[in-house]
């Protein structure tokens, strides 16, 4: 077996959510060493789920996440919504609250190459491991913040989930119907998959820069700022001609018509770009209306653009008696740009990720075996799989306090009377809903 | 001493549109030396898409291209001619970093395919970007952005049901497959100098989506789990007490994504109705109770209709509360300008705009971005200077449209 790209490296895991655990996964994909670190007493409801989640929560959409709809004796390791990401990564807990529990923290920290966290900016450094304190037990330490705005400025310390920055630069409001308020466009989680992503490059460029001088760094990343870019044509509208962007819905400026269309069947749309006048053309020889392509209304872009509802209802009448996934191909195979609207129903059996194996057999303890979606990318040399399932609340104490920090079981014992060690959270954090 | 993070690291860039050069633009703005390879007299498709400054279209002035190639150096070569061939083999020879995001096939009908590369450069990562990887089904199938979204899963849970599934705003779907792939091919590079084999990388733009924390992998995840999807356009989005999502306020609209428990006493002290706090139709499970919205919303809505998008902004920091900003509110934010968060480029062509700045701050090394290249500028440094062809060489080389 060939050496991982980041093999030998230690992460720890200090995240929450979903930019920050789906950033030290692929760290864990790539070959490095990750210890996520939690707590027994203050569980994260938006990252394990609500510790005793009540019966309305199970019967919502939400019960969806947990398997067989059974939160079971332990619902935080059954989890979907956190076990997406928590492959290849170890979990050690620690009360961060307690002096003790502070200690432990920094003498892992010692041992570690880099720290991730992307929570409240404020929420490390009150608990006396900011980078000021951590750089004095490991100096090269590589520490990486990511709260919504930034470590710095007026919004520092403002509260923020990805759908927060997402609003506050511009992505809500560039997408959504055209017609309809932003009440209507479904809240998305773009920015925290954008932020994760930058969160690794960052990490390993400050390693390669570790590498060349010794130095550790800081490193502060606003979520908000990281997303910023990937809005580049609204914003260099307005940068360049004062121009606010709204939404074009499904449609392009350039690519028309576009749009999804109804298919045969329940809820089953087909989405479809016309890039240029020959896949116009193409197009209407598909649906066996060749006639439409020399037709004055829609020969142009400007004349399909103008004309585009008209059309829109020309192509429905069309995809509507057709196959949302047969369809397609037929017009892809006469050069047209088309795909089926995929539900994750047939995600989980699409022919394309089950001949390429995206799909990986994973057992989890408390969750059973299952097919987990796994990655983007393939390396052709180091293969990667997945080493380690996601990992239950506090399964990797006994290697962390035990093997790497050297605690005798005597005291492990008596870091389990105090909170620090445990697989199950605190009676007192078993609250439902509030009180 | 060092003067950016990848100060010395040599890329060659075989990507047109957005998610190769979102790619490359990462290491450039980060000091690799990128060397983007265009054709001969058109160059990147993309320098022919808006917007442009007074809309008045020009090759040299696409803000989409001058922001996607911040900071790299631009050469012109014809890849079918074998002069074109020799002068790219010699650039990858010198390399440490190939990206391309030819059409599968592409690259190994040029002889640039990855068995191709790794004779020329063993030790060369080189990463593959396409939209279904390098085989497969669907491999030769097309996208856009739209048509990539809807493959990618999260479409058909977007928007309401009547009115049909919704994309994303721009092309960020494209731009998070040039993110996410700069991640893995750095990786994956620092992996050779610490010792492991220079490689191959398939990067997937619909595996990427699919395997992304946008909720699709809690999602797929979840149908593996229990056979059924936490999201669906017919679901309500909110799932609590606490409002989830976009709806109206003073001057605009507002955004929460306010869902814990423990936030309930503080979110009822700012609406002004520090009352609900014990009221027992809210208490305990009931927080969880979708028939209690309606209620708890006769309480927020009137709040929340008093309040300006700014006012949400600067009163609701512990709430996650923020406004649903145009990009002018963007660019006149008082956070972001004090924090620099954006970047004066003066191009020679195009002149002087504001572009996004760094996507994050390493203490040690800024970020910092140069000009994008116009068509060709670093022909004669990289050809001549670099690779020693003389100049007389290179106007035979441009006569025969290879440069």
């Amino acid at each position: 077996m060939e050496r991982l790209p980041l093999h030998g490296i230690r992460l720890l895991d200090i995240t929450v959510v979903w930019a920050g655990p789906f950033a030290s996964m692929i760290f864990g994909d790539l070959g490095a060493e990750v210890i996520r670190v939690e707590s027994v007493t203050t569980p994260g409801h938006m990252t394990r789920g609500h510790p005793n989640p009540p019966p309305n929560v199970i019967s919502s959409p939400r019960g969806a996440y947990y398997v067989d709809r059974d939160p079971g004796e332990r619902p935080w390791n059954r989890y979907s919504y956190f076990n997406f990401a928590a492959r290849q990564k170890l979990a050690a807990t620690v009360d961060l609250t307690k002096a003790q529990g502070r200690e432990i923290m920094m003498r892992l920290i010692a041992t570690s190459d880099v720290l991730l966290e992307n929570n409240r900016n404020s929420t490390l450094k009150k608990l006396g491991i900011g980078y000021d304190e951590v750089r004095k037990v490991r100096p090269d330490i590589i520490y990486l913040s990511a709260p919504a705005y930034g470590t710095t400025g007026p919004y520092a310390n403002f509260k923020g989930f990805g759908a927060n920055t997402e609003a506050v630069v511009g992505h809500t409001w560039l997408r959504g119907y055209p017609d309809a308020d932003p009440s209507m466009t479904f809240v998305v989680f773009h920015s925290d998959a954008a932020a994760g992503a930058s969160a690794v490059f960052a990490l390993v460029a400050a390693l390669e820069h570790r590498r060349r001088t010794g130095e550790g760094q800081f490193i502060d990343m606003s979520q908000a700022e990281n997303m910023i870019p990937h809005l580049t044509q609204a914003f260099m509208d307005y940068s360049m001609n004062g121009r606010s962007q709204t939404s074009l819905g499904n449609r392009d400026t350039a690519m028309t018509p576009q749009g999804a269309y109804k298919a045969k069947g329940e809820d089953q749309w087909i989405a479809i770009s016309i890039e240029s006048d020959a896949q116009w053309a193409a197009f209407c020889a598909t649906i066996g209306q060749p006639s439409l392509a020399k037709d004055l209304r829609f020969k142009t872009v400007i004349a399909r653009r103008r004309n585009h509802d008209e059309l829109d209802g020309i192509i429905a009448a069309w995809t509507q008696q057709h196959d949302a996934y047969k369809a397609p191909a037929t017009l892809q195979a006469a050069g047209i740009t088309a795909m089926p609207v995929l539900k994750y129903e047939e995600a989980h059996y699409d022919p394309h990720l089950t001949e390429r194996g995206f799909y990986e057999l994973v057992a989890e303890p408390d969750a059973g075996v299952h097919l987990h979606p796994t990655r983007g990318f393939r390396l052709s040399e180091t293969p990667i799989h997945v080493r380690s399932p996601g990992p239950m609340l506090g399964e990797h104490n006994r290697y962390v306090y035990g093997h790497l920090l050297g605690y005798s079981a005597a005291e492990m014992r008596r870091f389990k009377e105090e909170k620090h060690i445990g697989k199950r959270y605190d009676a007192a954090a078993m609250t439902v809903g509030t009180s | 001493m060092t003067a950016s993070l990848l100060s010395g690291v040599r890329v060659v860039d075989l990507t047109q549109g957005i998610s190769g050069p979102y790619c490359t633009k990462l290491l450039a703005d980060y000091g690799a030396e990128v060397i983007k390879i265009e054709r001969p007299g058109v160059g990147d498709m993309m320098r022919s898409r808006g917007p442009f400054p007074g809309d008045r279209p020009h090759h040299e002035t696409s803000g989409l291209f001058l922001t996607l190639n911040t900071s790299k150096k631009s050469v012109t070569l014809d890849l079918k001619s074998e002069t074109g061939k020799g002068i790219l083999r010699r650039l990858i020879a010198s390399a440490e970093i190939v990206v391309e995001g030819f059409r599968p096939g592409a690259a190994e009908a040029l002889g640039f395919g990855p068995s191709a590369v790794r004779e020329m450069n063993p030790k060369a990562v080189m990463t593959s970007i396409s939209n279904f990887g390098q085989w497969g089904p669907y491999r030769d199938y097309r996208v856009t952005e739209l048509t990539a979204y809807a493959i990618g899963a999260s479409m058909h849970s977007t928007g309401v049901p009547e009115l049909g599934p919704l994309k994303l705003g721009g092309t960020v779907t494209l731009f998070q497959a040039g993110n996410l792939a700069a991640a893995v091919t750095l990786a994956t590079w620092y992996g050779v100098r610490e010792g492991s084999p220079g490689q191959h990388i398939d990067y997937s733009i619909m595996e990427g989506q699919l395997a992304s924390p946008d909720r699709n992998g809690q999602c797929l995840l979840g149908i593996a789990y229990s056979g059924d999807s936490a999201f669906r356009r017919a679901h309500s989005r909110r799932f609590t007490l606490l409002p989830f999502g976009a709806g109206p306020c003073a001057d605009g609209y507002a955004h929460f994504t306010a869902a814990q428990p423990h936030w309930w006493s503080r979110f009822c002290q700012i609406i002004g109705h520090p009352e609900l706090i014990a009221d027992p139709r809210f208490a305990g499970p009931n927080f969880y109770n979708m028939d209690m919205f309606d209620a708890f919303d006769a309480y927020f809505l009137p709040w929340i209709l008093s309040k300006t998008k700014r006012e949400v902004m600067e009163g609701c920091p512990d709430v996650a509360g923020t406004p649903v900003n145009t990009m002018e509110d963007l660019f006149n934010d008082r956070h972001f300008r004090e924090r620099g968060a954006f970047a004066e480029i003066t191009h020679p062509i195009a002149g002087r705009h504001t572009y996004p700045g760094a996507p994050f701050r390493p203490a040690k090394a800024p970020w910092k971005a140069a000009p994008a290249p116009t068509l060709g500028q670093h022909n004669e440094e990289i050809l001549c200077e670099r690779l020693g062809y003389a100049k007389h060489s290179l106007v035979k080389m441009a006569q025969a449209g290879v440069v």
